[in-house]
């Protein structure tokens, strides 16, 4: 059981973080305490062209001149600062938070077709898996997660999300049951532009695993939410699906009921079933995805976790409670549940 | 005293069920809550006929769990389980409700103005005079009636949608029964369940129910009881017999 929220503003109108920190810390029955985060898109408008890497040291003496050297043999280190964080009593802060604004150097990757997102996911992919002391956790353009072990309001104060200002927030309040609470694997999960909070358990973990490392992605935050990150990140960016057809992917209809549809919806379903068989996800799961330009929901396709979407004005929410939104817009409207395995999409339209 | 006021602004659960136990001890017979937003477990365990307490807001899950006796009135949507387990008593939501609403109830009435999400009346049961109903006004979503064992469903449609548009209905039924206006396609009943037309002795019994769930919504019952029925019952008392046990 885990908690979930995200809200996109369609006109990128910002907001900060005081809202998302309310509706989060409403559902703290959904977490344990041991992991909360937030996304935030938008938040670093001064260095939109460059690639904001956020980074948990462990210790800054020992680790940051391996990753130093790293980012300067593969591009320009723009500027790099210590993540301002706020003390408090029961965060222990086992990392320091770090972020570089960093700008690849395409000429290192001369055979890629988009050589800046190949260079930043080799640079996260790599130093993830080293595991010497640093750990990339955030690497898009112009967003920021912020993530800890703790409660959700907790995790806000140490990194005053009330001081940044995004258009689109993901946050998430961990109950983790399969594996021991983390810095690193506290949600959200992010790589590039895409950003990922998942309220369940993927059980075809394993099989998703195997499929997306045979693409060069490695899994390394001993959870399963991070495949959904990098699932995305293969089927939308480098496979070019749109949104819906991803979803349709991951979470597909049942073969009954695609013997049941149109001929040509027949075909494509069948294609991309048959092509996407080890990226199906099993299990119960309730999850937002974001990128800089849409925020997506949707759940399994026997609907095993909660999802509820509602809108005010230019903005679109999504949550595991109808209270959280409400916490957040009180005169929110259009209160509804997606269908299982269905996406709820909300793009800018500025 | 028979009248408390309550304001849960902020408030967490477990004072307010506190307040709420203190009233009902007090011998209070109307309790009103306002200000309610996402606080769990309202009126959980609590023990008390004749008391009705009024929600002002959105309730959180599982509300009146366990609960034995009271009324609870919603003034708004409610989320996950409401009626979890219910002993006895009535819940009435104006609005829709989240997942597995009735779960395992056991006895009294939930009734549901709106829409229902999925897996409405999760393994209902009953017992010798214990036997629990849910009516939805609106539309239930999929594995409605999943595993029940006992019980009384009805779905209305009341808007003109149709009550049943999704799979798995009456999955692993192995008692109780569900009542849908209108017709059911074969396609969405689940495994274990079949499909029967609801005879005018059967459509009899169920007439006190609508009629109860029209009063309290202030509807006209008379289209409703006007109207053919679907009824979906097991296919046999031990539909699993043969997945699970050898003989």
């Amino acid at each position: 059981m885990c908690g979930i929220i995200g809200v996109i503003d369609r006109k990128r109108r910002c907001m900060d973080g005081t809202g998302i920190k309310a509706a989060l810390s409403m559902m703290n029955e959904r977490g344990s305490g041991e992991g909360a985060g937030y996304v935030a898109y938008g938040i670093y408008p001064e260095y939109k062209d460059f690639y904001a890497l956020h980074v948990f040291f462990d210790n800054i003496r020992e680790h940051k001149g391996a990753l130093d050297t790293l980012l300067d043999r593969w591009g320009t280190i723009v500027h790099d600062e210590q993540i301002k964080t706020y003390e408090q009593p029961n965060i222990r802060k086992v990392h320091t938070p770090w972020r570089y604004f960093f700008r690849p150097d395409r000429s290192l990757m001369p055979k890629s077709t988009t050589p800046d997102e190949d260079i930043v996911t080799h640079l996260v992919m790599t130093v993830n898996a080293a595991k010497n002391g640093a750990l990339i956790f955030s690497s898009g353009k112009n967003l920021g997660v912020f993530k800890a072990a703790g409660w959700p309001e907790e995790v806000a104060d140490f990194y005053r999300i009330q001081d940044y200002k995004g258009y689109l927030w993901l946050a998430h309040n961990r109950y983790p049951t399969n594996t021991p609470g983390w810095w690193g694997g506290a949600h959200p999960f992010n790589l590039l532009d895409w950003s990922v909070v998942h309220n369940g358990e993927i059980t075809s973990y394993g099989t998703n695993r195997r499929y997306i490392e045979s693409y060069g992605y490695k899994c390394t935050m001993y959870t399963d939410t991070e495949v959904v990150a990098y699932l995305v990140d293969l089927l939308i960016r480098k496979h070019g699906l749109s949104e819906k057809m991803a979803v349709r992917a991951l979470a597909p209809p049942f073969w009954e009921e695609i013997d049941r549809m149109p001929a040509k919806e027949q075909e494509l379903n069948r294609a991309i079933r048959l092509t996407y068989g080890p990226a199906l996800m099993n299990g119960p799961f309730a999850i937002c995805v974001a990128n800089a330009d849409s925020l997506v929901g949707f759940t399994d396709r026997i609907k095993l976790r909660p999802l509820v979407t509602g809108e005010h004005g230019d903005r679109l929410y999504i949550s595991s409670e109808e209270a959280a939104i409400r916490t957040m817009e009180p005169d929110v409207e259009h209160i509804t549940m997606p269908k299982a395995g269905e996406p709820v999409i909300g793009r800018v339209v500025a | 005293m028979t009248a408390v006021q309550i304001d849960a602004k902020g408030l967490h659960y477990t004072p307010l069920n506190q307040k709420i136990r203190a009233a009902v001890a007090n011998g209070a017979h109307e309790i009103v809550i306002d200000h309610v937003l996402g606080q769990r477990f309202i009126g959980d365990g609590l023990r008390g006929d004749g008391v009705t307490i009024t929600v002002n807001g959105v309730p959180g899950g599982d509300l009146g769990m366990f609960m034995s006796g009271p009324t609870i009135v919603v003034n708004g949507n409610a989320e996950h389980a409401p009626g979890n387990t219910m002993d006895s008593g009535t819940i009435v939501i104006h609005g829709s409700a989240g997942d597995a609403v009735a779960h395992s109830m056991r006895g009294g009435r939930v009734f549901v103005r709106d829409n229902i999400g999925y897996r409405g009346g999760i393994h209902m049961k009953q017992y010798m005079e214990k036997r629990p109903i849910l009516v939805v006004g609106g539309a239930a979503r999929a594995f409605l009636g999943e595993y029940m064992a006992g019980g009384l469903l009805v779905v209305l449609g009341v808007s003109g949608d149709p009550p049943i548009t999704e799979r798995g209905l009456g999955s692993g039924i192995h008692g109780g029964e569900i009542f849908v206006r209108g017709s059911v396609d074969e396609m969405y009943l689940g495994v274990g369940a079949r499909q029967v037309a609801a005879t005018d002795a059967e459509k009899k019994m169920i007439e006190p129910v609508i009629r109860d769930f029209a009063r309290r919504f202030g509807i006209d019952a008379e289209p409703l009881l006007a109207s053919g029925y679907t009824r979906i019952i097991p296919a046999s008392a031990r539909p699993f017999a043969n997945k699970y046990t050898w003989e």
